[in-house]
């Protein structure tokens, strides 16, 4: 049981900070790596990157989008409740050296596990710049954590209420034909992530991502998280989950993310029958 | 011998109550009933009590076969259990799981005219009685030594080596990644041949005897075996061959196919044949493909009848006579009517709209394998055929977890990743540190397993009493 130190609403309505008492993880865990959590006796096991890790303290962070069942049951849980299982640190960490100028392209969620990844790519010497996006301005995360962390931060919202009107990658675009970049990395929805894979490829500049695929044990046993990369089939537990974006086969990974969309539905409505009065709003 | 030759010994076993086939392929609850007492004793009194009792030969960890039975004919069901666990910690699961036909039972000297003496049965009625009757007690434990020895891993090698630990007086740690302990017995093997309050009874006993298992900890990532070594005065590594192998075909990567281990965790480990009570989903659709001939296929195909499809078929390249499945659980199988294709390979996996649709096979040639033994069988040109299915499960097959030996500095491998240690040791290229089970031979069975991690905990005592 892992206890909940600190819950705070990050975003209104739907995004939560969690700082978790998880002292031997924290002692191992680096940047790009993730946990898996279970809730309780029956609950599904779910994987959360790390979005902050803390060893003096002993503590982890996550960022948690409640987005279905586990994530929305998760969202009223608070300080002091406790968590059955957490599981980690899983996969390899995240490459950092200094390669120069790296750009960091982050979407929904995947804004917050970017942050550390920031942070050690800067003390590695690197210039880094993050582009972050979102639908509106009011769904945009961790401003100014990555304004700090970064030497330069761009916003790309879609309606255009804030920073750049677009997409990530037409502000990746851009940078990359004024400034250029020597690496990329990008995490977010595979769909970000497949279009900034296609717009880093004619300028021919290494892309790293972090794939999401469904996972249960996250140990190399079920396979069910696995990947085509360069064609070659790969488990994004324990080979990633960071992979060359170059490398993805993206029809499968974002095929493969849609098979249990009848049975998350199924199982979120029940819980919410049930639970009504627990969700905010 | 004697007084047994005065009567007729029957040529047969007693029979064992079974849930009717119909019934069962749609639950999850226990195929074999088990023996009543009156029929444990029945079946007792047919051993001939041998001189020479080659039975035991055929045990890996030399169960005192003929003494333990004699115990139940006597009716002294205590005393049976007692003898068992002097050489076994889980009798509950090998007298369920055990290749039984191909170990004690093989070697039976009733078996030369007739069926052999039905041991796993028997050692199954006896751990099943002491269960319910005594909870487990009386297991001796010698005086403390001090010595602190870490396990990674929970299976059968992992259990069996900290039962041996703890009762010579070592302080005993096992580090378990997933979140509840007993490795294939907890997330492969179905509730349906092995229930898993057994498993989970057993894992008790261990905590009574002080054995502390810490879930969720990933060796190699959240303490690397350096860590361990520095902390513990020994290690003993059972982490399984529990890394699924695909067969690289076209389509494979198709929602609904699955590999046996993720198909059978999410039933067993996850227990999603209660979903949506338990949160994690499975799909089953009406028609399942199994592919491969194992234990670890029949327990897929039986685990989709019972979740609801309406037809299973097992896909296997060669005979039904070299498929490496117990007899007992191809019978039962074809029992609860799973579909046998036989001589037939899978070429590709047909999909439409991300989706699998049907599964094209070909026949092969060679069904019979010559003298020489299991020569390789080929396809039979056009002979290509397709089976509409909805769901494939994988079952062909595992290699080694990599986690612990990527990381792991100092630890010799063989080519195939497997860890390269003594089989009577157990002992490893680096001092201190000791392994078996599946990690060392590859994937084998539950008693072989629990026989590695017998002679691993001899030879950790052996050196904790030296250093
Ligand atoms: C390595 C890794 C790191 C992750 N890190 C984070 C994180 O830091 N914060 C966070 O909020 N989420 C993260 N996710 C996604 C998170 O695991 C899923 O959102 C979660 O499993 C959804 O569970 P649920 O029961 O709430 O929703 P479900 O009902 O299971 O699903 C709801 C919706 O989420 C989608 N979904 C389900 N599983 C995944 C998945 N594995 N990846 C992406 N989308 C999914 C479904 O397609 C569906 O549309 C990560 C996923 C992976 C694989
Ligand atoms: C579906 C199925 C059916 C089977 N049926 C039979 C049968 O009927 N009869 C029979 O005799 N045998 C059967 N077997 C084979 C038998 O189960 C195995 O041979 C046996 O379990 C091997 O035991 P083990 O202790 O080596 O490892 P496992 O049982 O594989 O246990 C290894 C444990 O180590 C854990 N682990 C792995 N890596 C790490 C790590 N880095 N850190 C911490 N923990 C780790 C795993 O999570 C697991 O719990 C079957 C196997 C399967 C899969
Ligand atoms: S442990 Fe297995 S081989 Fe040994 S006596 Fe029991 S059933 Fe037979
Ligand atoms: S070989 Fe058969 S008959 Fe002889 S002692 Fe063993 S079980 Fe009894
Ligand atoms: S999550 Fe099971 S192998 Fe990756």
């Amino acid at each position: 049981m892992a206890k909940i130190l600190e819950k705070r609403l990050i975003r209104h309505p739907d995004v939560f900070y969690y700082r978790i008492d998880a002292p031997l993880i924290s002692r191992k865990a680096k940047p790009g790596q993730f946990v898996i959590i279970r809730l309780h006796e029956k609950g599904e096991r779910i994987p959360l990157s790390l979005a902050d890790i803390n060893p003096e303290q002993g503590t982890i962070s996550l960022i948690v989008m409640a987005v279905g069942k586990t994530t929305t049951e998760m969202s009223t849980l608070n300080a002091g409740d406790g968590i059955l299982d957490i599981c980690g640190p899983l996969g390899h960490p995240t490459h950092i050296e200094k390669y120069g100028r790296v750009i960091l392209v982050g979407g929904g969620f995947g804004v917050a596990p970017l942050y550390p990844i920031a942070r050690s790519l800067k003390e590695a010497g690197n210039e880094v710049i993050v582009i972050m996006g979102a639908r509106s301005k009011d769904l945009l995360i961790y401003e100014n954590e990555m304004q700090q962390a970064c030497d330069k931060a761009l916003i790309t919202t879609d309606d255009g209420s804030k920073g750049i009107k677009g997409v990530v990658t037409t502000a990746l675009k851009q940078e990359l034909e004024q400034n250029g970049a020597n690496m990329v990395m990008a995490v977010g929805p595979a769909i970000m992530m497949k279009f900034v894979s296609e717009t880093t490829k004619p300028f021919d500049i290494k892309t790293i991502v972090s794939l999401n695929s469904i996972m249960i044990d996250g140990t190399g046993m079920c396979g069910g998280c696995r990947v085509s990369i360069g064609g070659k089939t790969r488990f994004a537990c324990t080979d990633g989950p960071d992979f060359d974006g170059h490398q993805v086969d993206w029809d499968i990974l974002i095929n493969r993310q849609k098979t249990y969309l009848n049975e998350e539905k199924e199982s979120f409505e029940a819980w919410k029958k049930h639970h009504a009065f627990a969700i905010c709003e | 011998m004697t007084e047994n030759n005065s009567k007729k010994i029957s040529l047969i076993k007693t029979p064992i109550p079974e849930q009717d086939p119909a019934k069962r392929r749609s639950n999850f609850e226990e195929v074999t009933l088990g023996y009543s007492p009156e029929m444990a004793m029945k079946e007792a009194g047919r051993c001939l009590q041998c001189k020479k009792p080659l039975c035991i030969e055929g045990c890996p960890v030399h169960i005192p076969i003929p003494q333990f039975i004699k115990a139940i004919k006597e009716g002294d069901f205590k005393k049976s259990i007692d003898l068992i666990k002097t050489a076994s910690f889980l009798p509950a699961v090998c007298g369920r799981v055990c290749p039984q036909e191909d170990q004690c039972e093989k070697n039976c000297t009733l078996g030369k005219k007739g069926e052999p003496v039905a041991i796993g049965r028997l050692e199954r009625f006896a751990a099943d009685y002491a269960m319910q009757s005594w909870n487990g007690a009386g297991i001796e434990i010698t005086k403390p030594t001090g010595k602190r020895v870490a396990i990674v891993g929970s299976g059968p090698s992992g259990l069996t080596c900290a039962y041996d630990l703890a009762r010579f007086g070592h302080e005993v740690t096992i580090f378990e990644a997933l979140h509840e302990a007993g490795g294939v017995l907890m997330y492969g093997i179905p509730e349906f041949r092995l229930p898993k309050r057994i498993v989970a009874h057993e894992i008790n006993l261990l905590k009574d005897m002080g054995v502390e298992i810490v879930t969720n900890a990933v060796i190699g990532k959240l303490i690397s075996i350096d860590e361990i070594m520095e902390e513990f005065d020994a290690c003993f590594i059972g982490t399984g061959a529990g890394l699924p192998k695909f067969m690289g075909i076209e389509g494979e990567n198709l929602n609904g196919v699955y590999s046996a281990n993720e198909f059978l965790t999410r039933t067993n480990l996850m227990r999603a044949y209660a979903f949506p009570e338990y949160d994690t989903p499975i799909k089953i659709g009406k028609r399942v493909a199994v592919i491969g001939g194992g234990n670890v296929a029949m327990d897929a195909a039986r685990s989709a009848l019972r979740l609801g499809a309406k037809e299973a078929a097992i896909i296997y390249r060669r005979s039904e006579k070299e498929m490496p499945a117990r007899k007992e659980e191809i019978h039962h199988a074809k029992e609860e009517g799973v579909n046998f294709e036989l001589c037939t390979a899978p070429v590709r996996v047909i999909g439409e709209e991300g989706w699998v649709k049907a599964i094209e096979c070909v026949r092969m040639d060679l069904c019979e394998a010559d003298e020489s033994g299991r020569r390789r069988p080929m396809p039979v040109k056009g002979s290509e055929f397709r089976i509409p299915v909805d769901i494939v499960v994988v079952a062909i097959g595992t290699g080694p977890n990599p986690l612990v030996p990527q990381s792991t500095i100092k630890l010799v491998l063989n080519d195939c990743g497997y860890i390269i240690a003594d089989e009577e040791t157990g002992q490893t290229s680096r001092e201190g540190v000791f392994s078996g089970g599946d990690i060392v031979t590859g994937a084998a069975t539950v008693i072989l397993a629990m026989g590695a991690g017998k002679k691993a905990a001899k030879a950790i005592h052996e050196y904790l009493m030296r250093t």
